[in-house]
């Protein structure tokens, strides 16, 4: 149920991207050009400076919605390890 | 940037005509919104076209359930900018998503539909899981149509 003609089947959609880096990245897929994977409304977990794990940050934001780190991340193709939808908490 | 009266109008009937009263004004969310006792739904309404395109008539099937919240609400994000700002201060600690649902019983949060939780599912799973949380949370207090199916 596609309501975006021309657009990618992802458009719109809310998705997770896991980064080679550790990263990840959660918001709504626009689109991929040529500098990468285009993101909007966009959460962001760094195992680095996070104060959870990558899980509990997911689960919280199934649960609570998506507090918006940044409003588009453009992430390179190469960094870019899996794209998924974000699915509802099973709690 | 809010879209013209004339292109969103169909989308508030969509909903209003289900019997659920719009509020567009800080004031008339305060009035629905403050406290109080029982059960109450709040639609985020929203022009986007594939989630809201598949919420509404989700919640329009949902409301044909003879368990339903006492009161309903809609506001419309993007578009009555202040009175969905008010709604959303009502809503705890769950983050601006639209299209969403939120039902509060007693003024508290029980169950939230975000917007990941619409996008890609069809009316009719997103109204069965409606209508769950409807017999979950609304059935003590909420609006119970008789046997016979009258909505008094």
């Amino acid at each position: 149920m596609v309501f975006h003609p021309g657009h990618e089947e992802l458009h719109g959609v809310t998705v997770v991207v896991r980064g080679r880096s550790g990263r990840s990245w959660v918001g709504r897929y626009h689109e991929r050009t040529e500098r990468g994977i285009l993101l909007l409304d966009v959460a962001i977990h760094d195992p680095a400076t996070a104060p959870v794990d990558r899980d509990s940050w997911l689960e919280r934001l199934r649960k609570f919605g998506i507090k918006v780190d940044s409003k588009h991340v453009v992430i390179p193709e190469s960094e870019a390890t899996q794209i998924e939808l974000l699915q509802p908490s099973q709690a | 940037m809010t879209y013209h009266e004339m292109m969103v109008k169909p989308m508030r009937e969509e909903v209003t005509r289900s019997g659920v009263k719009e509020l567009r004004s800080v004031a008339e969310v305060d009035a629905a919104l403050g406290p109080g006792e029982g059960t109450v739904m709040v639609f985020v309404n929203s022009v986007c076209g594939c989630a809201a395109g598949g919420a509404r008539p989700a919640l329009a099937l949902a409301l044909q359930h003879g368990v339903r919240p006492q009161h309903l609400y809609t506001v419309f994000a993007g578009q009555d900018l202040d009175a969905t700002a008010r709604a959303r201060s009502y809503l705890a600690d769950y983050q601006p998503s639209s299209p969403s649902v939120a039902l509060l019983r007693d003024g508290e949060v029980v169950h939230f539909v975000h917007r990941h939780m619409i996008e890609g599912r069809p009316p009719a799973m997103l109204a069965a899981d409606l209508i769950a949380a409807f017999d979950k949370y609304c059935a003590a207090e909420g609006v119970r149509d008789s046997v016979s199916g009258a909505g008094d």
